[in-house]
């Protein structure tokens, strides 16, 4: 994929800053909140949309790699502005294992508080945070909608959380 | 066009010794491609990788790597660990060109009848096959991949820098033509 268009990418929120804490939907009955994650780190990938090619790889490559998150105790949930059937749908279709929560109602109220909403497009953009066990953002990225940005800088991020408080 | 933050690089250097490598130790480009055998778009690269080998000849040297995506594609870790089983008798290249040849049919009894059409002891290829010998290598393949930026398949690199560029022929030839002259 290529992107020359200008980079008018969001700036998320940055390293060090508290996480926004936040409730949603995970299937219809149940949600999940950033507070049950306390204690160990979580990966927060937003992504623009369920079905969307790139979306797809990027999220594939993430399943296949949630065995390498769990050596470091992490979790991993994706986030969208789709509806809860849709993720449940996408989730089925790619054979996706782990929570994709509906930043549905208000439309986009997560990805504003984390800075990447795409208020033109109505999507947020293809943001990656890692939050450590304390609920403290480590790192945080935003990749060209139409790049998928792979996993490097999320391992990147959970090694430089191990080394610091690691055993 | 690469647009990481962070300078995406191989981080595992090709080895003579663990590599399945095409073309001279002193070729002035090394194209190293992370490819899944089910994948249609490694499908797609595979002639065009075929075509930029015998333009450049012996100026370009060719490694492969296997980064299968299990979820998407079901077969591709069982054609990895063919690939690697046929290696381990000394045919990887041949195995390679067969998966890609027939990708849409990857069942083990496939693979099985390529590794009779290629020559190896089949014996021994179905017991690896079944008892996962190559698995822990396809895994090191992946996780290299992983660590390197592979956030697709095919992905390539061009001397260690990964290729973000269409891998139409023309584009890739030229990007790899200017990478011999530099």
């Amino acid at each position: 994929m290529t992107n020359t268009t200008a980079d008018a990418r969001a700036a998320p929120l940055p390293p060090g800053t508290k996480a926004p804490e936040f409730r949603l939907p995970s299937t219809p009955d149940q949600t999940v909140s950033l507070a049950e994650f306390r204690g160990r780190p979580v990966i927060l990938a937003f992504y623009p949309e369920d079905w969307s090619p790139v979306c797809s790889d990027q999220l594939a490559l993430y399943q296949e790699l949630l065995p390498e998150f769990r050596k470091f105790d992490a979790e991993l949930v994706g986030i969208s502005v789709d509806g809860i059937w849709s993720h449940l749908a996408f989730a089925k279709d790619r054979n996706l294992h782990f929570p994709l929560l509906a930043d549905f109602e208000p439309k986009g109220e997560v990805a504003r508080t984390y800075r990447v909403y795409r208020s033109n497009e109505g999507t947020s953009e293809r943001a990656l945070f890692v939050i450590d066990g304390d609920g403290v953002v480590q790192w945080s990225y935003v990749s060209p909608v139409g790049i998928n940005p792979g996993a490097d800088g999320i391992l990147r991020a959970l090694d430089g959380l191990a080394r610091e408080g690691g055993p | 066009m690469s647009t990481t933050q962070w300078a995406a690089l191989l981080t595992m250097p090709v080895a003579e010794s663990r590599d399945h490598i095409q073309g001279p130790a002193d070729a002035p480009v090394t194209l190293v491609e992370y490819g899944d055998y089910e994948c249609p778009y490694c499908g797609a690269a595979y002639p065009i990788v075929k075509e930029v080998q015998a333009r450049m000849g012996v100026r370009l040297r060719f490694v492969f790597r296997n980064f299968p995506i299990t979820n998407s594609h079901p077969h591709a870790e069982r054609a990895a660990e063919a690939a690697e089983a046929a290696a381990a008798q000394g045919s990887f290249w041949e195995m390679h060109d067969a998966l890609y040849e027939n990708q849409k049919r990857l069942r083990d009894e496939d693979l099985h009848v390529y590794a009779e059409q290629v020559g190896l002891d089949v014996e021994s290829f179905d017991q690896e096959l079944a008892e996962h010998v190559h698995a822990a290598r396809v895994r090191e393949d992946f996780m290299s991949g992983v660590r390197s930026g592979v956030n697709g398949t095919p992905t390539f690199y061009v001397n260690g820098t990964r290729y973000d560029d269409s891998y139409d022929l023309d584009t890739l030839l030229g990007a790899l033509e200017e990478a011999a002259s530099n």
